[in-house]
């Protein structure tokens, strides 16, 4: 086995990082609503880079789909809004710096130690102690969820890899599988969580109640929408 | 082949070698594809106008024709409105050409051959696809023209609009297999051609017609072409652009046309599958060798990109057969139609696959050899990390919603 220059997964999730941080802080810089547009897309696509590396194949997708595809229309409005001069731009004002900065700080004083608390995602794996992940901090659904299920089986043995990597090439062998998961997960069977705790039995656990209301929501909102656009007199 | 590379070479080297080559060839079907399929747009254009097209250009059926195009465009001068918000203009047609490129990695050729496979190989190529978009309106936008402007106003709201029924028929085959992986959806559809998911049942058979229509009108080629219409938009989005960025537009055109016919080639159409499974009488697979095998996915490949060309070759035959629709008769056919439509193909097919499990189809030839594959799977998989995943574990078994199960099942009864 020769020696590794580089740590191509660790190489890889800098390059995503910065890539996505950057275009983020260009989003708030810019002032052209189309140029921040494209920017917010490059960052989201990014992130869905991070999360196809860190094996949650089918969230990635997802975020390509949704954000990704979501900023397509932001992209129309500001095109429709902007398009009556030749590229306008936008001016913030002082105020709306400050309540912007002060919302953005509280939001990143609760998301960081929130970061920080999950056990499974310190760097602390050789302690072997505490590596037992705890599955109820998984509160937002995907995400946490596929690295602390990637850790949880060799919690035991040696210090886990977040992804099968038998050549130590940092390149994962097998692709992971999510998708699955995620989806028996929503319809009321925790796969992962099974063998750890009896109460988990098909049926008795996972997502299936707050996916029913989602979607019952969606509809209301789909509805409500297609309402409020009709045409409100009758064309003769 | 990176593992196997890797011990002749420095690992990471061996790795970057087969992404290279991997990528070149991937490239060649934008590049090349592109240029054939020009071609081929100029003699069934002129057949189809009772016309010979290009002759003249490099002797019989004018074959040099497209090495002139390609040429023509890249020594053409590259332009510039003085209004247009430069970096965006510069940027657009390689957005398009990204979004086509990769959406061709996910794409499986052969049994196996896939640059990148991923569990959720339809998503994401649905995913990428759909990002397409963003080129052109990019485009424009940035060209600073009022035509460009309506060109890529229109391509948004139909490309949004044709977002979801493209979504539900993509979901039908998918219902049918329980598989997202393009290439296991591929395998399942191994024997005869009645084991082709478009003959599994009545309504996937409409749902690809569907599927077609809207395909065509999210790569946004005529009748549905709204966004370029010469008799009224110059040309639209590109009406700026020309030389190498108007090309790029073009191969990304042609590339998504390659994409979207792949898509429907492994949905409905066996994918790598021939009519009469050769490649399995003759013995052509992996368990006699590693020749044998390599060569039967060679012939799986070139039964693979003979669907796509088919598939491109009706587009074209579509596009000059047809008129073009109005911006009002495109959204009509979305949302009173193709919508409707599918979403009733969606709910018959489930009730269908719920009702007759196994299909109305002869018994596949290969059934037990899929049976094998669904039954070695799960232990090649059992390691550390997808072992919390796996949808056959022993708990959740009962609750497989897959059609795999299904199937075994159903043809073990048999």
């Amino acid at each position: 086995m020769t020696v590794h220059p580089i740590n191509w997964h660790t190489a890889f999730f800098m390059l995503y990082a910065v890539v996505a941080c950057t275009f983020g802080v260009a989003v708030v810089v810019s002032s052209n609503i189309v140029r921040m547009a494209l920017y917010l897309i490059v960052s989201l696509g990014a992130t869905a880079g991070l999360f196809f590396l860190a094996g949650a194949d089918f969230v990635g997708a997802m975020q390509l789909f949704i954000y990704v595809g979501g900023t397509l229309v932001l992209l129309i409005f500001g095109v429709m809004l902007t398009a009556k001069g030749p590229f306008i731009s936008m001016r913030t004002s002082g105020g709306d710096w400050i309540v912007a900065v002060l919302l953005s700080g509280c939001l990143m004083a609760l998301l960081v130690p929130a970061a920080f608390s999950v056990a499974s995602w310190r760097n602390e794996r050789h302690a072997a102690v505490d590596a037992e992940p705890d599955d109820s901090d998984t509160a937002v659904l995907a995400a946490p969820r596929t690295v602390a299920a990637a850790h949880q089986p060799a919690a035991t043995e040696e210090p886990p890899a977040p992804f099968i990597d038998d050549n130590g090439d940092g390149i994962p062998d097998v692709q992971p599988k999510t998708a699955t998961a995620l989806g028996l997960g929503l319809l009321g069977a925790r796969v992962d969580a099974i063998d750890a705790k009896p109460e988990m039995r098909p049926g008795m656990s996972g997502y299936l109640l707050p996916f029913e209301l989602i979607s019952v929501h969606l509809l209301v909102v789909l509805i409500g929408a297609a309402y409020l656009a009709r045409a409100k007199r009758r064309v003769r | 082949m990176a593992p196997y590379l890797a011990n002749y070479l420095p690992q990471w080297l061996a790795y970057l070698a087969v992404g290279l080559v991997q990528c070149v060839l991937l490239l060649l079907i934008p590049f090349v594809g592109a240029m054939f399929f020009v071609w081929v747009e100029r003699k069934v254009s002129a057949r189809i106008q009772d016309r010979l097209g290009p002759t003249r250009c490099g002797g019989k059926f004018g074959w040099l024709q497209l090495l002139a195009d390609g040429l023509k465009l890249i020594t053409k001068e590259d332009l510039r409105p003085k209004d247009a918000d430069s970096v965006l203009f510069l940027l657009a047609p390689y957005v398009s050409f990204c979004a086509s490129f990769t959406a061709l990695l996910a794409l499986p050729f052969s049994n196996g051959w896939v640059a990148q496979g991923l569990d959720v190989g339809v998503f994401f190529v649905l995913a990428v696809l759909a990002l397409e978009v963003f080129g052109v309106i990019l485009a424009g936008y940035a060209s600073a023209s009022k035509w460009s402007l309506f060109g890529a106003m229109r391509e948004a709201a139909q490309v949004v609009s044709y977002e979801v029924p493209l979504g539900l028929c993509v979901v039908v085959p998918v219902l049918i297999t329980g598989e997202m992986d393009l290439v296991k959806i591929g395998q399942m559809q191994q024997g005869l051609f009645t084991n082709w998911l478009i003959f599994h049942d009545p309504f996937i058979f409409i749902t690809f017609w569907v599927y077609f229509t809207c395909a065509t009108a999210s790569v946004n080629r005529a009748p549905f072409d709204l966004a370029e219409a010469e008799s009224e938009l110059v040309a639209g989005f590109h009406t700026e652009y020309s030389g190498f960025r108007w090309l790029a537009f073009y191969m990304a055109e042609y590339g998504s046309m390659f994409a979207v016919s792949g898509l429907a080639a492994i949905l409905f159409f066996g994918g790598w599958n021939g009519p009469l499974p050769v490649t399995q009488l003759l013995g052509l697979t992996p368990e006699h060798g590693a020749l044998a095998g390599w060569f039967g996915n060679f012939l799986g490949l070139l039964n693979f990109v003979f669907k796509c060309v088919a598939g491109v070759t009706f587009m074209i035959w579509v596009r000059w057969t047809l008129p073009r629709l109005r911006i009002d008769q495109v959204m009509q056919v979305c949302l009173k139609y193709c919508t409707p439509i599918a979403a009733v193909m969606f709910l018959g097919a489930t009730l269908w696959t719920y009702f007759v499990p196994g299909g109305l189809v002869l018994p596949s030839m290969y059934a037990e050899r899929y049976v094998q594959f669904s039954a070695v799977e799960p232990a090649a998989q059992a390691s550390p990390a997808t072992n919390v995943a796996r949808p056959g574990g022993e708990p959740a078994d009962g609750h497989r919603l897959s059609a795999a199960t299904r199937l075994d099942s159903g043809q073990g009864a048999r």
